[in-house]
């Protein structure tokens, strides 16, 4: 409950100036990014778009548009309830001193030090391409973000042109308004008629803004999934990266256990340098040698003991990330699914309104 | 009606005892008109009927055309038989209209559907252009049933009984010098120095009407166009959901519900715009075509007053000291009275129709917009269900 309160303290002050604002967002990637390292495992929230995308009418376009700061407050708000709702999440030290620490919240974020957790993303890239053996339900939760992501703004696009356009069917009746009553004014028997159905015209014409801006909340309600399609991929690629190590550890392991064996037995059974060098600069001393296979077997325990630990992470990583993928798909699904009804009551109620407008401006012209 | 016609022309004379002049058509018409004790023609008292249908194509070597069926049932004693059934093309009918204009100068004609199409830009054979002329051809040939003096007007009995129209037509040709009907009214290079306030009044309405009639238009098809241009993103934004409706597993019903919807809505539209296009701006047009003919009546009328009033000036500049005014300046006078008379009389009917007429059309559209509405509520209303639907429940 205590946490509740803080975030609406928090959402009613960024009401204020303008550089507040700005500070307040940036402060809310902050912490974003703080948990995205922290938690790789888990699809971390995100968070609503910093500038105005996917816009039907070129005002709202403007960053500064009331009505876009105002869904964009809405957005930073769902994004503290998702947190705080996330069974691990929400116990995190710094998420709390976000909601209750005025000053210096900052400082305590880069004290932790978490930056230092961070993969390059050149890193992560490469181990995208190099990975042999992803688990492949990671590999399929890749592609599905990467369709869903593409379908999502698809149809973010479309949606916005469509309401462009219906804009533009209902803002023209409003015309016909202007031109009953102008043509009223010439009419005995008619006049009256045609006067009110104009009126009702100029209803219908004005209709369509409130219709439009609560199907924002419709868009924006897809927009998190879309950007939660990013969230999704981040922990793909995070298990993708810790494969590719492990991989590359097993892989060393395997070659100083080859060195090893070669040195002991002397034999070269593959192509190294190693061999050409000792053929080329004279055979080693057994007493190199000896220290060369001391070092090796050293290194080869260190290895195995580090490829154990890897191997267990991964396993760990895997079960915990694929638990919380579980609990999003579920969430995603609910969510959707209420996203859908929404939009289809925003509709059957657009039609009732349709209706009623239409049905006066028929008894009007019956009384004509 | 019935009743008077049964006494042979010659005999009427107006109420003051001048014999009526009735070589001129005019004259005994608008004394028709005078004697017409109900203008209105109810169901019961209606004695004529016409129906324009069944469009067919004919191709012959010079051309393809259209004829359609004129069918007219009637217990007038001017039609030899209670019913016929004729096949006339639109030139029949524009034909007829011409006729009508020469023969019943003082009287307001209905108007014809526009004679030329602009040929690649509108298929003349279509179904939905022939259809929507059909309605306008029925139309026309409805109004001047409805007409108490234009009904009887002898080319419209022809135009609705002779089998061999062609022929007739090129006998009136001949006869027009010995008819004299297009003669009479031609009366040129008379200027009226001011029209009467009420037929002024007239005038302007039209002014007024004809150019609030062009607005509505031009709304009309904008509407359509707009509606048009809706429809092509509703048509690519229905299937993304079907798109992502295969990309899920849980909700892929649920969007391809939400995809069927929209392209039910999609065809609701069509629908609209369609419906709109073929009923409702052609009898705005329509309307404007009339009044346009209306105001060249209107021009008739002022000539025919300018001639009057010319002559009687002459009259007086004479100075001759006559007891009677010469005959032809009576014969102006009693012109210019019937076509006054006609005229108003033919105006109030008109406004009455007009307003019958406006009323119809506008509820249409009120009707067309509601219905649309009235698809688009049922298809999103039944997938709440769907939507609302459990996995465990399937």
């Amino acid at each position: 409950v205590l946490s509740f309160r803080a975030v609406e303290s928090q959402s009613e002050g960024q009401c204020v100036p303008v550089d507040s604002l700005w500070r307040r967002y940036s402060e809310f990637e902050l912490l974003r990014n703080y948990l995205s390292i922290t938690y790789p495992h888990i699809v971390v929230p995100p968070l609503p778009e910093k500038r105005a995308d996917f816009v039907w009418h070129k005002l709202s376009a403007d960053n500064m548009d009331p009505d876009f700061v105002e869904r964009r407050r809405i957005g930073l708000e769902n994004f503290l309830l998702r947190v705080a709702s996330h069974p691990v999440l929400c116990q995190d030290k710094i998420f709390y001193s976000f909601l209750t620490q005025e000053g210096g919240w900052k400082e305590m974020v880069n004290e932790t030090g978490f930056q230092l957790k961070a993969d390059s993303r050149l890193k992560a890239l490469n181990a995208t391409f190099r990975v042999k053996n992803p688990d492949k339900r990671f590999t399929e939760l890749k592609h599905y973000s990467d369709e869903l992501q593409s379908v999502i703004s698809h149809l973010l696009r479309v949606r916005a042109r469509v309401a462009d356009r219906l804009y533009g069917v209902y803002k023209v009746h409003g015309n016909y308004g202007r031109v009953f009553s102008e043509w009223s004014a010439i009419e005995k028997e008619m006049g009256d008629g045609l006067q009110s159905a104009g009126h009702h015209m100029d209803v219908y014409a004005a209709s369509i803004d409130d219709i439009l801006e609560e199907e924002e909340h419709y868009a924006d309600q897809l927009k998190e999934y879309l950007f939660y399609a990013e969230a999704l991929r981040a922990v793909c690629r995070k298990h993708e990266l810790m494969q590719y190590d492990l991989e590359m550890a097993a892989q060393d392991l395997t070659s100083k256990k080859q060195q090893c064996e070669e040195l002991a037995t002397g034999t070269v059974r593959t192509f190294s340098l190693k061999g050409m060098t000792s053929k080329l600069f004279g055979q080693e001393t057994p007493e190199q040698r000896e220290a060369k296979i001391k070092v090796l077997e050293e290194q080869i325990q260190e290895g195995e003991e580090q490829l154990k630990s890897k191997n267990l992470e991964g396993r760990d990583f895997v079960k915990s990330a694929w638990a919380d993928i579980e609990r999003f798909k579920e969430q995603k699904n609910h969510d959707l699914k209420e996203a859908l009804i929404s939009y289809a009551v925003m509709q059957i109620s657009m039609c009732k309104k349709g209706i009623q407008v239409w049905t006066n401006a028929k008894e009007c012209f019956s009384k004509m | 009606i019935l009743l008077f016609l049964n006494f042979p022309i010659q005999d009427l004379s107006l109420p003051n005892g001048t014999p009526v002049d009735t070589s001129s058509p005019a004259s005994s018409s608008s004394l028709l008109n005078r004697l017409q004790l109900d203008d209105d023609l109810d169901g019961e008292t209606r004695d004529l009927f016409v129906t324009v249908d069944d469009p067919k194509k004919h191709v012959c070597t010079m051309e393809t055309y259209i004829t359609y069926r004129v069918t007219t049932k009637t217990t007038r004693a001017e039609f030899d038989l209670p019913e016929y059934s004729v096949r006339r093309r639109y030139q029949d009918f524009d034909w007829l209209r011409i006729k009508l204009e020469e023969s019943q100068p003082t009287h307001l004609i209905p108007p014809l559907p526009e004679k030329f199409v602009v040929k690649g830009v509108v298929d003349r054979f279509s179904e939905e252009f022939v259809e929507t002329r059909r309605k306008a051809l029925d139309k026309f040939l409805k109004r001047i049933t409805d007409h108490p003096v234009l009904s009887f007007n002898e080319h419209f009995n022809v135009f609705l009984t002779a089998k061999d129209l062609n022929a007739y037509k090129k006998q009136g040709m001949a006869l027009l010098s010995k008819m004299g009907e297009s003669v009479k009214y031609v009366t040129g290079g008379y200027k009226l120095r001011s029209r009467p306030l009420e037929f002024a009044a007239i005038g302007e309405y039209l002014d007024t009407f004809s150019l609030k009639l062009g607005t509505i238009d031009r709304i009309a098809q904008r509407i359509i166009k707009e509606q048009l241009e809706y429809l092509v993103e509703l048509r690519e934004y229905g299937p993304v959901y079907s798109t992502w409706g295969g990309l899920e597993v849980e909700l892929s019903e649920q969007l391809e519900g939400v995809s069927a919807c929209i392209g039910n809505c999609c065809t609701a539209l069509e629908e609209l715009s369609e419906d709109m296009t073929e009923d409702f701006l052609p009898v705005l047009r329509e309307y404007i075509l009339y009044s346009e003919s209306m105001k060249n009546v209107l021009k008739k009328r002022d000539q025919v007053q300018a001639e009057y009033e010319a002559k009687l000036e002459a009259v007086a500049l004479k100075k001759e000291d006559r007891p009677k005014v010469p005959t032809d300046v009576e014969k102006c006078q009693d012109r210019v009275e019937c076509f006054n008379a006609d005229l108003k009389a033919d105006m109030e009917r008109w406004q009455n129709n007009k307003r019958q007429d406006f009323r119809q059309l506008l509820m249409g559209m009120a009707d067309k917009n509601i219905h649309y509405y009235e698809k688009c509520l049922t298809a999103w209303e039944s997938i709440i269900p769907l939507l609302q639907d459990k996995p465990e429940t399937k």
